[in-house]
């Protein structure tokens, strides 16, 4: 399915640290991972398993005091790990841009949505008129009626899907050819999520475009993507394509992740939580960050943390257990293969 | 359309609150202990002037009919005859208001001069050197006295390096009038200009961690687009609430900064006349303060209108 | 990023007083306002003069050895007077905002928790007070009592209440709706225990905030009510009044204003520097 495509973006070693008043929080540990042209790629985690701040790290919009302390960003053959912010502001927007969770928020809630439209193209050499011109065609594109009346107005006259759908096609108005979804979906509606979803995927093939869609709803992960990395506390634990994700999981969380999900073949029956929470990321385990909520943990992933290990081609975990991990083969026909 | 109805309606709101004002104003004279036309016809007046006040004051009339008649002559701008100055009231205001408008104005754009940089800079630099060095400023200059501060300038540029005028009004010019209002402006705008930077520096740092600048940023603008579009707009809607609410703190220390710097405008003339217990003028002039504490609320709304669309017409 | 220091947070709450917060603003706020309340505790073993005795031999002498801050017209010691001053204007700043702060406070909690009439009546009063500028409300109401300490005191008190009741009136209209609010209620609790116990404790803090910085604009309406002849009379030491005095003689004898403003403003500081750091500390307990 990957064939030989071209990389349109490389992350190598990233580590991104948020430096405190007493801890050092490791927002990212170390992350690789590739993503094709005409692609998408899906991080997948819970809350707090540094998934955004990857992102974030990528764009170069890290929140104060985080930095990327190591590692690499290629970005279509560029490396732009420390690009000044006068460079990478060329590069955002046009070659990558974002959508994020909260439309109202990352909406200025004082400026009209044409406004708010039209500086996209503060840089191309155009007319007012024509600027406008290129707004009401991207309100278009994205589904909204009435572009002409609707962009007069301001976000907070917009629903929360107008105002995603207005989002996306600021984000999409100099055709970047990486767009980065940070859960775009996650504060709407169930049947608007859906909505957003099918027009980020017919977008992605009008544009011809790559995406990174960040989530933590395996759901989505498997409506949408092609391959998968799953994220935990910083680090990336199984990488592979998304049929493979879930017919075998190699990795206990990705399993647990999985059994978590509820069975339409069995339905009244008890979701499997995964027990603890995540761990605290100024003060993270020794060994396996996973350890302390694994249910196959050994002495040595006490110890050592595990490297990353490519088990197949295009399939890597971070396990020192796979032997034991094997048996997950199959989860999807026998979801409930273990007791909380 | 809608915003002229709205305009139309905060007027209509601001009218009760005015005739309150004229209540309270026209209660002032009768609530200062003793005969208002003793204590205006002067101490050592004899009884029969004492009684030729009360008449031409209207004192001997029942208290609404006087009212009444207060109020009558307020929206003909008549405001009754100093006692001290022999003049009609409405003719010594209407010299006078030029001076505290162009006092006030002046103050605010200084203030705004100061402010809308050093809050933009302190906020963006939160909890570094920068940041604090512009807090303690903000802190001395709020604790400062304004009569004192004047002073001092006034020593300083006027009597030690003969710079500006030393106080008083010189009209010979615009440019002289200007240099009269020089030390005064700078005096009152720096209270106002602490107060907006600590306003604006929170407006700052809140909004630099919003989506919405992260959103404008990943689409690729350049970093003043983000501060003017992005940034300093949104901190603009708080700044203005606050601002109004500034000249009207303005409008009450020009009765210190004009007695200060000796110029002739309302505020010198409410220290006058309250020094000279001409309670007509008083009355007037605490009337004409409310007056222009509501006009510059009526234009805070409008401007606020503008700038944040959430305003409900 | 607070949820990462689950450990430290603990130790936080034992101290009163958090190393964090002890910084060197702090630590000047704490000496200058020390010092304030020693010298307006102790002047008569501070001040080396009678403030008040006039000695016509020793007339506008600039400052030196025997007088550090200068004589004035009357030959009086500028130092003495502000010394004994420090007591007036202290209690102009505190007792301008303690009285203010209780009564508005109670204001704001019954309007908001009752509302009706009692609320409505407190929203057109603070309507028509803000329609005047501060100063010249004082201002009116010192011209229609008389001028004086007490009467400047009384103008402060019927001006100042309103901020208290309109900030406590908002904080308690949000805390109604709260749910432990709910719950108190719904145990049964009487309106005053939940009044006393519940609610006050939580809208108490953003009043005292704002009475420290509320308390350096007290004390400097105080000295220019003052300045300008309205407040405290001479001869007694005010030092907005003291300052009155001297600006007859600015061009040649500058000293006369120069040092009482200079104390008033670095009191105010001091003031300013303690309500910053108390702010900070509330807010960041709040949390």
């Amino acid at each position: 399915m990957i064939g030989v495509a071209e990389r349109i973006l490389e992350v190598k070693d990233l580590k991104t640290y948020f430096p405190g008043r007493d801890e050092l929080v490791k927002a990212v540990d170390g992350v690789s991972f590739e993503v094709y042209k005409g692609e998408t790629f899906g991080l997948v985690g819970e809350s707090g398993c540094g998934k955004s701040q990857t992102c974030r790290s990528i764009l170069g919009l890290l929140k104060k005091p985080g930095r990327v302390v190591d590692g690499q960003i290629i970005l279509d053959g560029q490396d732009i790990t420390h690009l000044k912010e006068k460079e990478l502001r060329k590069l955002r927007g046009k070659k990558m841009s974002v959508i994020f969770q909260e439309p109202m928020t990352s909406l200025s809630p004082v400026l009209k949505i044409k406004k708010q439209l039209m500086e996209v193209f503060d840089d191309t050499p155009m007319t007012r008129a024509e600027k406008q011109q290129r707004a009401v065609e991207l309100l278009r594109m994205v589904g909204i009626p009435s572009p002409e009346l609707r962009m007069e107005e301001y976000t907070f006259q917009f629903s929360g899907g107008m105002r995603q759908r207005a989002m996306i096609a600021m984000a999409l108005g100099a055709r970047p050819k990486l767009l980065i979804a940070d859960e775009p979906t996650t504060a709407l509606d169930v049947t608007i999520q859906d909505q957003i979803m099918k027009l980020i995927n017919s977008l992605k093939q009008e544009l011809d475009m790559s995406i990174i869609l960040v989530t933590h709803d395996l759901g989505v992960i498997a409506q949408m993507c092609d391959r998968v990395a799953v994220m935990y506390s910083g680090l990336i634990m199984e990488m592979c394509d998304v049929v493979t994700l879930f017919a075998s999981p190699r990795h206990p969380y990705t399993y647990a992740l999985m059994s978590s999900l509820p069975d339409p073949a069995n339905k009244g029956a008890r979701l499997n939580a995964i027990q603890g929470s995540p761990p605290n990321l100024a003060h993270l385990p020794e060994g396996c960050p996973f350890w302390p909520r694994c249910t196959e943990c050994a002495d040595i992933c006490k110890r050592e943390r595990p490297e990353m290990r490519e088990i197949a081609p295009g399939h890597s975990v971070r396990c020192h257990c796979l032997d034991k991990t094997a048996a997950y083969r199959g989860i999807i026909e026998a979801p409930q293969g273990k007791e909380a | 359309m809608r915003r002229l109805n709205y305009i139309l309606k905060r007027l209509l709101q601001m009218l009760p609150v005015l005739l309150v004002v004229t209540i309270m104003t026209f209660l002032m004279i009768h609530l200062i202990p003793g005969d208002p036309a003793r204590i205006m016809a002067g101490e050592k007046a004899r009884p029969d002037a004492v009684e030729a006040m009360r008449v031409k004051l209207g004192l001997d009339k029942p208290l609404w009919e006087q009212y009444w008649i207060y109020l009558k002559n307020l929206v003909t701008l008549d405001l009754g005859t100093s006692m001290k100055f022999s003049r009609p009231v409405a003719e010594m205001i209407g010299e006078r208001l030029p001076v505290t408008i162009a006092l006030t104005l002046f103050s605010t754009a200084l203030g705004l001069l100061f402010a809308l940089p050093l809050g933009y800079v302190a906020g963006l630099q939160k909890d570094q050197p920068t940041d604090h060095a512009i807090r303690i400023s903000t802190l001395v200059a709020i604790a400062m006295p304004s009569f004192w501060v004047g002073l001092l300038l006034m020593i300083l540029f006027s009597v030690t390096l003969h710079w500006l005028p030393a106080g008083g009004w010189d009209a010979t010019s615009l440019f002289s009038e200007f240099k009269c209002l020089i030390l005064p402006a700078f005096t009152q705008s720096l209270m106002t200009a602490a107060i907006l930077i600590r306003d604006m520096r929170n407006s700052v740092v809140d909004i630099i961690r919003q989506d919405y600048v992260d959103f404008a940023k990943s689409k690729g603008l350049s970093a003043g687009a983000v501060r003017r579009r992005h940034i300093i707009r949104n901190s603009m809607v708080s700044t203005v609430t606050l601002l109004s609410m500034r000249m009207a703190a303005l409008l009450g220390g020009s009765v210190i900064i004009e007695t200060v710097f000796a110029l002739p405008g309302i505020g010198k003339l409410t220290y006058d006349a309250i020094s000279a217990r001409d309670y007509t003028v008083v009355q007037s002039v605490v009337f004409l303060f409310a007056l222009l504490v509501l006009v510059v609320n009526l234009l805070t709304d409008i401007i606020y209108s503008f700038l944040d669309p959430r305003v409900e017409f | 990023m607070k949820r990462y220091y689950p450990q430290s947070e603990k130790t936080r709450r034992k101290h009163l007083l958090p190393a964090w917060a002890v910084t060197p603003t702090f630590i000047l706020g704490v000496v200058i306002v020390v010092i304030a309340l020693i010298m307006a505790i102790f002047p008569a073993q501070i001040a080396p003069y009678d403030p008040t005795v006039v000695d016509i031999t020793a007339r506008t002498k600039a400052p030196s050895a025997a007088h550090i801050f200068g004589t004035d017209n009357y030959g009086r010691d500028i130092f003495s007077r502000v010394v004994w001053g420090t007591r007036i204007d202290l209690s102009i700043g505190f007792f301008g905002v303690l009285v203010p702060l209780i009564i508005g406070s109670i204001i704001g909690l019954l309007a908001a928790w009752y509302g009706g009439w009692l609320d409505s009546l407190l929203m057109r009063i603070s309507e028509i007070m803000m329609a005047f500028p501060f100063t010249i409300l004082v201002i009116a109401i010192i011209t229609i009592l008389g001028t004086g300490t007490i009467n400047l005191y009384i103008a402060l008190w019927l001006v100042g209440w309103m901020s208290y009741a309109r900030l406590v009136r908002a904080e308690v209209m949000t805390l109604k709706k709260s749910e432990f609010i709910e719950a108190a209620r719904v145990a049964g609790f009487s309106d005053a225990r939940i009044l006393l116990r519940h609610v006050l404790p939580n809208v108490i803090s953003s009043s005292i905030v704002f009475a420290a910085s509320d308390m350096v604009m007290c004390m400097l309406t105080g000295a220019s009510m003052s300045f300008l002849g309205l407040g405290v009379q001479p001869p007694t030491p005010e030092w907005g009044a003291i300052l009155n005095e001297g600006r007859t003689y600015i061009t040649y004898a500058s000293w006369m204003t120069f040092f009482p403003g200079l104390v008033l403003a670095i009191t105010g500081v001091g003031l300013s520097l303690l309500g910053d750091s108390m702010t900070d500390i509330l807010r960041r307990k709040g949390r």
